[in-house]
């Protein structure tokens, strides 16, 4: 008796079932590219209307903006210079803190104080923009006005502090993530050359940490970039180039906001330049995106 | 007989060492002579290779180890006395089974440890001068300041004793460190070994018995977390006394 009587060869059932899998999964990765490749066409597709109108060079350099009044102006400098303000002054707050808290549950916290730290940040994380937005203009806002009462009722360095906090939980997750990826063996190595915990930590730790550490930063930074609502609440609606952090600037998108929710025209200039405005975001946040996936391929380490 | 000529550099004395309830190492007494090479050998889990931490302890980064007895250096009990752990470690190096060469330049991974122990002498000099003695010096002298990460597995091997070397210790313990490496990077670390006993004091834990016979001068075999003989190697080879020593020589288990 050979043995292929007693086995049932491969079924339909199941050749069709591998297909099937494999069609549906298929899809819905599909759905991803393509909802990608609309938004970019969608952005290209009302920039180039746009661009007719307004040269590219006048679009990039120009230091004025004011597209909804005459005489028009379309430099779209003040709005990145709003973004840029913004966003540095967030991550000066976020780097150092989100590196901390990520140092400390990583390696300091024990017992009670680990198991609720992570929590919280979670919590953080899960809390809408918006109520971000309002915590910012009802007590971040008075509270830099008694340190500087100069202060602006909507200034940018509120809306610093409060995407600051947004984006801690990003920082310290990844950044916890990639300090305890660093294999033990080699902090043994380290702390049998007679080094303190510190010296282990800052010294050997987190610099082999430093792709998964720098990538955070760089996704940090994109979110801080990309952030609306606490934004446009926040920081106001005053397109400016300054580095005065205390009076009221407007971000690239409160102004896509602002236009939104307005009753401008389809097809008009105004209506066209948020998209112009959201090319060129949408181009600053994939570079940050193809630096953080080149950061981390340039300085990763391989442990085995 | 193990004839240690005035003061043994390490000993221990009835330790047993738990984690948690459960005892890997029985009341072992044992007692190191300076400037030996001394094997520990026997089978999986018996003990040797925590044993081997305890002299510098690196169990104390397990939460459940705990320890009965005496663990003598040059006579102080090192979890006992006053000195600073990092002190012991600094006296006490070790190599480890996979080679950890630290994120950085080949001169920095030697020059890192006397750096922030406050070494005060010229830390070039100090490179090259364990590079030699790690016999890696001819083959890396033209890149000191490539990644350390860019050697070979049994070149970065030979970084980490040279690491070790610079501290300037009188003990380095060795935890298996030829099980990830190749024959020929094998063969240099043994020959390495054989300079060393010169000037240091060597332990290191085998699981190759032919190593342990061609390196030490002296075998320690533990079973199941007691040392169940502890003599020359030669005689250790040759003509164990206890049956489970000859038994576990010949390969009948283990």
């Amino acid at each position: 008796m050979s043995s292929s009587q007693r086995w049932a060869g491969v079924s339909a059932w199941q050749q069709w079932r591998e297909r099937t899998v494999l069609r549906a999964l298929f899809f819905c990765a599909l759905i991803s590219v393509l909802t990608t490749l609309g938004i970019i066409y969608i952005l290209v597709n009302e920039s180039v209307h746009f661009f007719a109108e307004v040269p590219v060079l006048d679009f990039v350099f120009g230091t004025e903006w004011a597209p909804l009044f005459e005489p028009r102006h379309f430099g779209v400098l003040p709005l990145v210079c709003g973004t840029l303000l913004i966003s540095l002054g967030a991550l000066v707050f976020a780097l150092p803190i989100g590196l901390g808290i990520a140092v400390y549950t990583a390696e300091y916290a024990q017992g009670w104080w680990q198991k609720v730290l992570k929590p919280i940040l979670e919590i953080l994380a899960g809390i809408p923009s918006v109520v971000y937005g309002y915590f910012a203009i009802t007590k971040i806002t008075p509270f830099l006005q008694t340190l500087y009462p100069e202060t602006e009722v909507f200034n940018a360095a509120s809306a610093s502090l409060v995407i600051a906090i947004m984006v801690l939980p990003t920082i310290a997750s990844i950044c916890d993530d990639s300090i305890r990826a660093i294999p033990k063996t080699l902090r043994d190595g380290a702390y049998a050359l007679g080094a303190r915990k510190s010296e282990v930590i800052f010294q050997i730790v987190l610099p082999s940490a430093l792709s998964g550490i720098l990538a955070s930063f760089i996704l940090a930074f994109s979110r801080a970039i990309g952030e609306t609502m606490a934004v446009t609440l926040a920081a106001g609606a005053t397109p400016q180039i300054t580095a005065n952090p205390f009076v009221g600037v407007q971000a690239m998108t409160s102004y896509i906001a602002q236009v939104s929710m307005g009753d401008v025209a389809h097809g008009t200039i105004e209506y066209q330049s948020i998209f112009a405005v959201g090319l060129m975001l949408f181009l600053m946040t994939l570079a940050m995106n193809l630096l953080s996936q080149f950061i981390v391929k340039r300085f990763a380490r391989k442990y085995e | 007989m193990i004839h240690t000529h005035g003061s043994s550099i390490l000993e221990t004395r009835n330790l047993n060492i738990y984690y948690g309830q459960k005892k890997v190492v029985r009341n072992v007494s044992l007692r190191i002579p300076k400037r030996t090479v001394t094997a520990l050998i026997g089978p999986s889990g018996c003990g040797k290779s925590t044993l081997l931490r305890t002299f510098n302890r690196m169990n104390d980064f397990i939460d459940s180890f705990h320890y009965e007895g005496e663990v003598l250096f040059e006579g102080s009990d090192i979890y006992r006395s006053r000195t600073d752990v990092t002190e012991f470690r600094r006296r006490v190096g070790m190599v480890f089974q996979k080679p950890n060469p630290f994120t950085c330049s080949i001169a920095k991974n030697i020059s890192w440890g006397p750096r922030i122990n406050g070494y005060q002498g010229d830390l070039d000099e100090l490179v090259e001068r364990c590079l030699r003695k790690a016999a890696l010096w001819d083959e890396v002298k033209d890149k000191l300041n490539d990644s350390g990460l860019a050697l070979s597995g049994g070149q970065q091997q030979r970084l980490c004793i040279a690491r070790a070397i610079a501290m300037d210790p009188e003990v380095i313990l060795m935890d298996e460190p030829c099980s990830a490496l190749d024959p020929q990077s094998t063969l240099a670390i043994e020959d390495l070994i054989h300079e060393l006993r010169e000037n240091y004091t060597i332990l290191i834990v085998t699981h190759n018995m032919q190593q342990a016979a061609r390196v030490s001068e002296h075998t320690a075999f533990m079973y199941n977390g007691d040392l169940i003989e502890y003599d020359q190697t030669s005689k250790i080879f040759s003509q164990p006394t206890e049956k489970l020593t000859r038994d576990y020589i010949v390969g009948r288990f283990g």
